[in-house]
């Protein structure tokens, strides 16, 4: 069965490590401007499952697809060139440099492709680029940091200018690897409220998650990843009210 | 043709044996501190001026001018004794004669101090900046020594003498049962191959067979879960250094009736040993052993004649040229681990 | 601090003025004459190129000697073959030192990291090593290669007689010597870093500060980071080939010394001495240690024993000897040491100190502590 409007398409992808079966028949459509979670308890397979979609991990068998594109074997570069841009579990960012370098960076990635020998301008005469940046920072809520040195905001602030590097590729996949680890309950709110702020732009999202709370008031669609299966599938609701994952999941936290 | 190409095999195993040793200590390091050390080739020659230093000390003379008879160019005969002879007598003429193998004895608490004092003075402090901050510190730390070594012995190599006994050539081919006088290689080096194979041995056995060497194996697979455990791993780490300073150093005494030492032979040796350590694999012991050995013996091929007028040149850069074969098709080397440093 | 075009021009304003007037202000230091001048330009050319693979993509390079040295062989053999004029001699060394650097980078930049040092220190010994041997038809061995009364120069010939005796470089018939081969230098050096300027503050600059500080994002972001980096090796190994060439113009001869790891670990000292990835810390890197060896190695112990005659006899007797070790031939005993305090103390070099004392008077001054004061860039 395929949908026509299924961007991503994980088929019948098995993987396994020597004798591990870290992953076993995961098949997964995620749908144009859906936000997909993939939610399961820590060790579930989560980060295999990630890192197979995104061409690092080749599966054992079966095949990841991008817009009719398979993405084993493809390059990081290349990957994000067909427009998947990605937030890494601990935000990956450019410490050295300013804020608005780190987001006129992926704008002049975007714009001039993988490589352009671009060394006859100057930064400043990239005026565009940097309008660009600086209404993405405004949209973020990072203007007036624009001129500090990345290295130095709060772990808060260094996902949102992540976000912001990713969100100015206009991507037509976003992949949240936890986009909320590690972050104090403050930092994870303000999280939260930005990814609910962009939900409405219509790009279509995974977002990797194991707490399930993050991903309820934000996903259209959820699935259940537990010892490397998919047990559950569905809307929230349905989700929540699943006795499997109830069991396999909330059962272990009670 | 079997006779030429054992000869060539021998010839290798000596300058092996030393890549070997250096090759062997720079894992060592690397594997357990994760240091890439820069100045361990200046251990190697540190330890070969320990053999040149002994050997000035105990060839003091006093100088007698012995008025009764005359040198040929008629002035007083000066009559020389070596202090050591004057003390000791026999013993003393032994000491001279032997004064390579004995200079190990000053070598190996001369070596420790070193090595723990480089260790606990500077490059501890190195252990969490970056690989390129460490080669950095490492290599100025080598030209230090190189220059001190340079400025109290002079820039020339200084030959050292080996035992009187053990010159000349043993008749390997003899002693094999094969026809005399064919395959004759000499004993210096046979010697030479000996003592790398017993330290090899003896390194691997340490690591093998004590706890010490247990905890420090645990340390270099997985250094975060052992110091977990509560083990004082630095310590340990502080006196691998050590110990590693002395294999260099001993490694060094030993190459000096092969070849007179000087204050850069530390590097000639690095930048090859340091190719020797990627060709085996970063951090696998025996890989920087097995390379070192693998190394030293295509060396010793591309020097022959016919492959020399074969592929003018090969001789100079063979090993180079392995090195960037192996590290194109094989980042983790002949016998490294997965994803050690692949990048 | 961000880069305004205001302040990048007069940040170059002011070093080609400084440059210019170089014989003027180092007068008063003792070396204002041609032939350390010209070193001054020609190290601080090496030790720029040097910065923009380095300094600003954090590639240590170990074998950059062996582009510097195929430069000055390249404009030998054009001084030789083709004409004793200056500029088609650079032209060819740029061009050959670029074909080297993108071969050998080519290779290199497969790896990163200590493997990438290593691969480029085996590269630069094997073609030392070659060079010293069956490469000597062409680099002449260890006499090195000069030129002869009897060089074709075939360019030169299509024009005028031969020359009675070996005819010293020119440019455009200008002869180069004295200080004319100073501002002929000078010229190159101010142009040398206009450029690397512009390569700094320019998108592909801020690319490859980009690798340096985060490769993996640069390449999630969309950037396949080799001909990045290839690029940036490309143009400093063609920077160490047009220093190399200047050397070969001024004193026309080339060494495969040159090549040797020593002379690779000389601009690596030099860029870290001055600030890796700051523009001017390179240059006035190579400056000092250049005029330092100059002056370290003139002194000798009668000098010492004039310096230290206050102390009390026996005590200034001591001072000579231990103050030798450090001059003369032990130079390079002091430079060691130096770059070893530098490396665990001030690994930003120069210019890091310079702005931590700046910043220290900045706070002394207003005595109000300024709050939550942005962080300075380290990237100029």
């Amino acid at each position: 069965m395929t949908n026509s409007n299924v961007v991503l398409h994980v088929a019948d992808v098995h993987k396994r490590f020597g004798g591990l079966h870290a992953l076993a028949d995961i098949d997964l459509q995620v749908e144009e401007g859906q936000t997909h979670a993939i939610i399961g308890p820590n060790g579930a397979g989560k980060s295999t499952l990630l890192n197979v979609i995104i061409g690092k991990l080749a599966p054992t068998s079966g095949a990841v697809v991008f817009d009719g594109t398979v993405l084993t074997g493809k390059k990081p570069y290349q990957i994000n060139q067909l427009g998947i841009a990605r937030v890494f579990q601990t935000p990956e960012i450019f410490a050295d440099l300013s804020v608005l370098q780190n987001v006129m960076i992926p704008a002049l990635a975007k714009r001039d492709g993988a490589f352009k020998l671009n060394m006859l301008r100057t930064l400043e005469s990239e005026t565009e680029i940097r309008a660009e940046a600086e209404h993405m920072l405004e949209d973020v809520g990072m203007i007036s940091r624009r001129e500090m040195a990345a290295g130095s905001l709060s772990r808060g602030d260094k996902r949102r200018m992540e976000l912001a590097m990713c969100l100015i590729q206009r991507p037509r996949l976003l992949l949240l690897d936890e986009p909320t680890a590690g972050m104090s309950r403050h930092d994870t709110n303000t999280t939260i409220e930005l990814l609910k702020k962009i939900k409405s732009r219509g790009m279509t999202k995974v977002i990797i998650e194991h707490d399930m709370h993050v991903v309820f008031s934000l996903a259209d669609k959820i699935s259940v990843l537990a010892q490397g299966r998919i047990i559950a599938d569905g809307t929230p609701d349905q989700v929540r009210g699943n006795p499997k994952v109830q069991e396999a999941y909330l059962g272990g936290a009670h | 043709m079997f006779e030429v190409i054992f000869l060539q095999f021998l010839n290798g195993l000596d300058k092996g044996a030393a890549y070997a040793l250096i090759a062997l200590g720079l894992t060592l390091v690397f594997g357990t501190l994760g240091v890439v050390n820069f100045a361990h080739g200046a251990l190697f020659m540190l330890g070969a001026f320990c053999a040149v230093l002994f050997r000035q000390l105990i060839t003091l003379e006093t100088v007698t001018l012995d008025p009764t008879k005359l040198s040929p160019w008629g002035s007083p005969l000066e009559i020389r004794e070596p202090l050591v002879q004057a003390w000791f007598g026999d013993f003393g003429a032994v000491l001279l004669n032997y004064s390579v193998l004995f200079s190990i004895l000053l070598t190996i608490p001369v070596m420790l101090v070193v090595g723990i004092a480089l260790e606990r003075g500077i490059i501890k402090h190195f252990y969490k900046r970056p690989h390129a901050e460490q080669i950095l510190v490492t290599f100025g730390l080598a030209i230090v020594a190189q220059e001190l070594i340079k400025s109290f012995f002079g820039p020339n190599p200084i030959p050292q003498p080996m035992p009187t006994d053990l010159r000349g050539a043993a008749d390997i081919g003899a002693f094999l049962g094969m026809q005399a006088n064919v395959i004759t290689y000499p004993i210096w080096r046979l010697i030479y191959f000996l003592f790398a194979a017993v330290i090899i041995g003896g390194v691997f056995a340490f690591l093998q067979f004590t706890t010490f060497g247990m905890v420090v194996r645990a340390g270099m697979a997985d250094r975060e879960t052992v110091g977990l455990l509560g083990i004082n791993i630095d310590k340990r780490f502080t006196i691998m250094f050590g110990l590693a300073a002395v294999v260099a150093g001993m490694a060094g005494v030993m190459y000096t009736p092969l070849l007179p030492p000087n204050y850069h032979i530390g590097m000639d040796f690095l930048v090859l040993s340091f190719v020797v350590v990627v060709v085996g694999g970063m951090g696998s012991l025996p890989g920087a052993v097995a390379a070192g050995f693998l190394l030293g013996i295509l060396q010793s091929f591309a020097s022959m004649t016919q492959v020399k007028d074969l592929i003018p040149g090969i001789d100079q850069i063979i090993i180079y040229l392995v090195a960037v074969v192996i590290l194109l098709v094989r980042p983790r080397g002949l016998l490294g681990r997965r994803g050690v440093m692949e990048a | 601090m961000l880069t305004m075009p205001r302040n990048d021009l007069l940040l170059f304003l002011g070093f080609a003025i400084a440059v210019l007037t170089m014989p003027i202000w180092m007068a008063p230091f003792g070396a204002a004459y041609p032939d350390l001048l010209q070193r001054f330009m020609i190290y601080g050319l090496f030790a720029l190129g040097f910065n923009i693979l380095f300094g600003l993509t954090g590639y240590l390079s170990f074998g950059h000697a062996a582009f510097f040295g195929v430069g000055s062989y390249a404009a030998v053999w054009s001084m030789k073959l083709l004409t004793i004029d200056a500029l088609p001699a650079m032209i060819f060394a740029l061009i050959i030192s670029g074909i080297f650097a993108l071969a050998i980078g080519y290779v290199s930049l497969r790896r990163s990291g200590i493997y990438f040092s290593i691969l480029t220190l085996a590269f630069a010994q094997m073609s030392y090593n070659l060079a010293y041997s069956v490469l000597t038809p062409i680099t002449n061995g260890e006499t090195g290669l000069q030129l002869n009364i009897n060089d074709p120069r075939y360019l030169d010939r299509m024009f005028s007689a031969a020359t009675p005796s070996v005819p010293s470089p020119t440019m455009l018939g200008l002869p180069l010597t004295g200080f004319t081969g100073f501002y002929f230098c000078a010229g190159f050096l101010i142009i040398a870093f206009f450029i690397a300027q512009r390569i700094t503050g320019s998108p592909f600059g801020m690319m490859l500060k980009g690798i340096k500080s985060n490769q993996t994002r640069m390449n999630y972001t969309g950037f396949n980071t080799r001909p990045y980096t290839l690029a940036a090796f490309v143009i400093s190994g063609m920077y160490a080939g047009l220093a190399g060439s200047l050397l070969a113009i001024t004193d026309p001869l080339a060494g495969a010394e040159r090549m040797q790891w020593t002379a690779s670990g000389e601009v690596v000292l030099m860029t870290i001495l001055g600030g890796a990835g700051t523009l001017v810390g390179p240059v006035i890197g190579a400056w000092l240690i250049k005029y330092f060896e100059n002056i370290f190695s003139a002194i000798n112990e009668n000098m010492l024993a004039r310096f230290w005659d206050f102390l009390p006899d026996g005590l200034d007797h001591a001072a000579v000897v231990v103050s030798a070790k450090f001059v003369g031939e032990g130079w390079f005993l002091t430079l060691g040491l130096v770059f070893v305090l530098i490396v665990v103390f001030l690994p930003g070099g120069i210019m890091e100190g310079v702005r931590r004392i700046a910043s220290w008077i900045d706070r002394n001054r207003k005595s109000t502590p300024k709050s939550a004061s942005p962080k300075t860039q380290p990237a100029e």
